[in-house]
């Protein structure tokens, strides 16, 4: 039964992780689609700027979280998201409003989130260097060992501690985005923009205040989730393109527009990834003598290599728009 | 004031052109007179093979409106058949018995698509089609598996054995037609998929196949010997070796100046056909292009395959010209973003204008490695003085200085000369 253990540590914990980080990321970038209507491609190195943030914080006052008990890093999490929220408005007021005033196609708009995420990038590099750095600096990853009471298991399932922050921060997350969605005047006034932004402005709502609302909830986002990948693994500049295709495919897997769909797309992102690097062999080597002779197992029975990850969001991708271009959820902008 | 209307314009003397042509000639001039002469015609042929792409980017974003945002993996595809075809035989791959192998496993391959497209024409034979899709999807993810665990078995013998599967032996002309050609087909692909929705769909899809196309390249070790690099590759003319560096280099500039030369006249004879002037319709208004009866996807994914090809050749003149292929010599900021760049800023949809701001764009970046370099020096000179330390990968990230340039390039030029440099010239008829 080992071979379970190994299947639920390398697929379903590490799933849940990598879709969690992929579903807030998508939110995000599904909010902003479904406001402004165009795709963002600034939004990974959003993601990046927020987990630098965290790193300079954590670096500055690396003492803080032993006082409260959480990793420091955690501890600076909500300033790093208003840190990120601002930049988020302030690269709106400076860069796609100007675009929008001119009322531009949303494709200068996406060529202009381009350029966009080149300064990011360029500013982040130039500051943070290439490395990959930790973001534990006074602290050490705590790991939970969870022996299960079964005879013939004897590996434990691991989980550590960001992983066990990350499920509760997104658990608090999209509850938080469901009550602000529903509950809230600013919430139904963000739907009712994204079904019908005319109808929405001869209603009288603010909609340049709903804009710079969409840019702080996306930019707080975009922090919690580079945050919780740098918590994970640790804190890399230059994932940029690699991040932006699976978000994109989660949110578009989900319905554009559609922030539930963009969490269950996330999910299926992330599950799908892990699911084709998994090395089906591990599983299988058991019922081997149930097999006639003739079919010999090969050592490594993975779909795709661990360096070819990024085909999977793509396949995906293809794969939904090709057969249902509107999502699972059927998005309302197609 | 009742006059006719003519198709004919008052011809305008062209100032802006001839201005813009003196000032790059005089930059030409002067790069020359301070770097001389192998430098500087090894900086104009590179110049002249970003045009080839920038024309290949300017026909998608400027004459229709499509974003390519991974210009990189097209490149890499037109870099990667020049190799192929013009590399020496591999005497040791063609003597064992490797080639068969290879075959026969490519032959299950085949065989395996053919089996997985007959499950999907089931429902013919009357088997519902709900489980005719789980059959499809059941075989092929098994048949995949099963020709994916041959094909690895085969290309680590290969890797083990002879190292790689080596080139052809061929003129180096026939692998930039290839690269051409296979861009184009990777390119039939994306837009049969991605043409009928939103335009960023299209965007999201290139940048995607882009990295994968890269990722492939650098992990197939056994078909391009992967980070170890294949150099040197042959020249389509006479090397460096035989008549030194100018004049070859000089004889490489004549033949990519006679591609661009052909690919211009041909692009200006289609810009004012009716073909050019569907396109440009559909562009402007598609509503109103598609109400005239004219097919809109088709045309699209013609101006976006066309668009391909060209980044193919394009992309196979720089790898021979370089005469090594490195795959991680592909970058998105000097493959995708600089043509990007050179397209909005010399005018997109106007064929001389952007190769003015290809050239003029290639040389800025060019001039501005050393600039970048010795500006960080500076500064940490500077800071030394201070009692600040620089960091111990100070090289790499002055490199990132032009990342930023370049980003705020595009959102400058976006935003305050949304037409570049040289804009289209669009001729009102009455």
């Amino acid at each position: 039964m080992n071979e379970l253990v190994f299947f639920i540590n390398n697929v379903v914990v590490a799933g849940s992780v990598t879709g969690s980080i992929y579903a807030i990321g998508a939110v995000g970038v599904t909010l902003i689609f479904s406001i402004m209507r165009f795709a963002h491609f600034a939004h990974a190195d959003m993601m990046t700027f927020g987990a630098l943030m965290v790193l300079v914080l954590t670096t500055a006052f690396p003492e803080v979280g032993g006082a409260v008990g959480l990793p420091t890093a955690v501890v600076m999490l909500p300033l790093a998201m208003a840190l990120t929220a601002l930049l988020a408005v302030g690269i709106d007021k400076g860069f796609y409003k100007p675009l929008r005033a001119h009322g531009v196609k949303p494709i200068v708009m996406v060529i202009g989130s381009l350029g966009v995420a080149l300064i990011l990038q360029g500013l982040i590099r130039l500051f943070a260097g290439t490395r990959a750095q930790s973001l534990y600096i006074a602290e050490r990853k705590e790991i939970f060992r969870l022996e299960l009471p079964f005879e013939s298991v004897t590996r434990p399932i691991i989980v550590t501690e960001p992983q066990v922050i990350l499920f509760i921060l997104t658990l608090a997350a999209v509850i938080g985005l469901h009550l602000f969605l529903n509950r809230t005047r600013t919430g139904k006034a963000m739907r009712a923009m994204s079904d019908n932004p005319d109808l929405a402005r001869a209603s009288g709502i603010n909609t340049s205040r709903i804009v710079t609302i969409t840019w702080i909830i996306a930019g707080g986002l975009a922090a919690v989730a580079g945050t919780l990948l740098s918590l994970d693994v640790a804190f890399k500049p230059d994932l940029s393109f690699f991040l932006l295709l699976p978000i994109f495919a989660a949110a578009i897997v989900g319905g554009v527009g559609h922030p539930y769909g963009a969490i269950a797309g996330g999910f299926v992102v992330g599950f799908a990834e892990t699911l084709a690097v998994f090395n089906w062999a591990v599983l299988l080597r058991p019922l081997q003598q149930h097999f006639p002779d003739w079919l010999e197992l090969p050592r490594n029975l993975a779909f795709v290599g661990t360096e070819y990850k990024i085909v999977v969001p793509f396949f995906i991708l293809v794969a939904i728009l090709v057969w249902r271009p509107t999502g699972i959820f059927k998005g309302k902008v197609i | 004031m009742n006059k006719p209307a003519t198709a004919e314009q008052p011809s305008r003397f062209p100032l802006r052109e001839l201005s813009l042509c003196l000032a790059l000639a005089a930059a030409i001039l002067a790069v020359y007179a301070i770097m001389g002469g192998a430098y500087s015609t090894r900086m104009l042929v590179e110049a002249a093979c970003y045009a080839i792409l920038a024309l290949g980017l300017t026909i998608q974003w400027g004459y229709a409106g499509q974003f390519n945002a991974g210009v990189m993996g097209f490149v890499a595809l037109g870099g990667v058949c020049a190799m192929t075809f013009s590399v020496p035989v591999n005497e040791a791959f063609w003597a064992s018995e490797l080639p068969f192998e290879l075959g026969r496993v490519l032959l299950y391959a085949l065989a395996a698509i053919v089996l997985v497209w007959g499950a999907t024409r089931l429902d013919r034979l009357g088997v519902p089609k709900t489980l005719r899709t789980l059959i499809a999807v059941v075989l092929a993810l098994l048949l995949y598996l099963v020709v994916i665990s041959l094909l690895r078995g085969v290309t680590d013998e290969i890797e083990s054995r002879v190292g790689f599967i080596g080139g052809l032996g061929l003129p180096t002309g026939v692998g930039w037609v290839v690269g051409g050609a296979l861009a184009g087909g990777v390119g039939y692909f994306i837009g049969h998929i991605c043409l009928g929705l939103r335009s960023d769909y299209l965007a999201i899809a290139t940048l995607g196949i882009a990295e994968i196309i890269k990722a492939f390249l650098k992990n197939s070790d056994w078909l391009t010997r992967g980070t170890a690099t294949v150099s040197p590759l042959p020249w389509p003319t006479p090397g460096p070796g035989e008549l030194g560096f100018v004049m070859a280099r000089s004889i490489y500039l004549v033949v990519t100046a006679l591609i661009i030369a052909v690919i211009f006249f041909l692009l200006h004879r289609a810009y004012n056909a009716a073909w050019g002037r569907t396109i440009r319709a559909i562009r402007d208004n598609e509503i109103s292009s598609a109400a005239m009866g004219k097919d809109v996807n088709r045309r699209r994914l013609q101006i976006f395959v066309l668009g391909c090809i060209l980044m193919g050749i394009g992309g196979a003149a720089l790898t021979s010209f370089n005469s090594i292929f490195d795959p991680q010599g592909y970058l998105p900021l000097n493959h995708t973003f600089l043509v990007l760049v050179m397209v909005i800023l010399g005018g997109p949809g106007n064929n001389l204008g952007t190769i003015i701001g290809a050239v003029l764009v290639y040389l800025i970046w060019i001039m501005s490695e050393p600039l970048a370099l010795y500006l960080m020096q500076l500064a940490s000179s500077l800071g030394e003085g201070l009692g600040w330390v620089d960091p111990a990968d100070m090289q790499s990230r002055a490199l990132q200085a032009r990342v930023l340039v370049i980003g705020l390039l595009i959102t400058l030029v976006l935003r305050f000369a949304p037409k570049g440099l040289l804009p289209e010239k669009v001729k009102h008829h009455g």
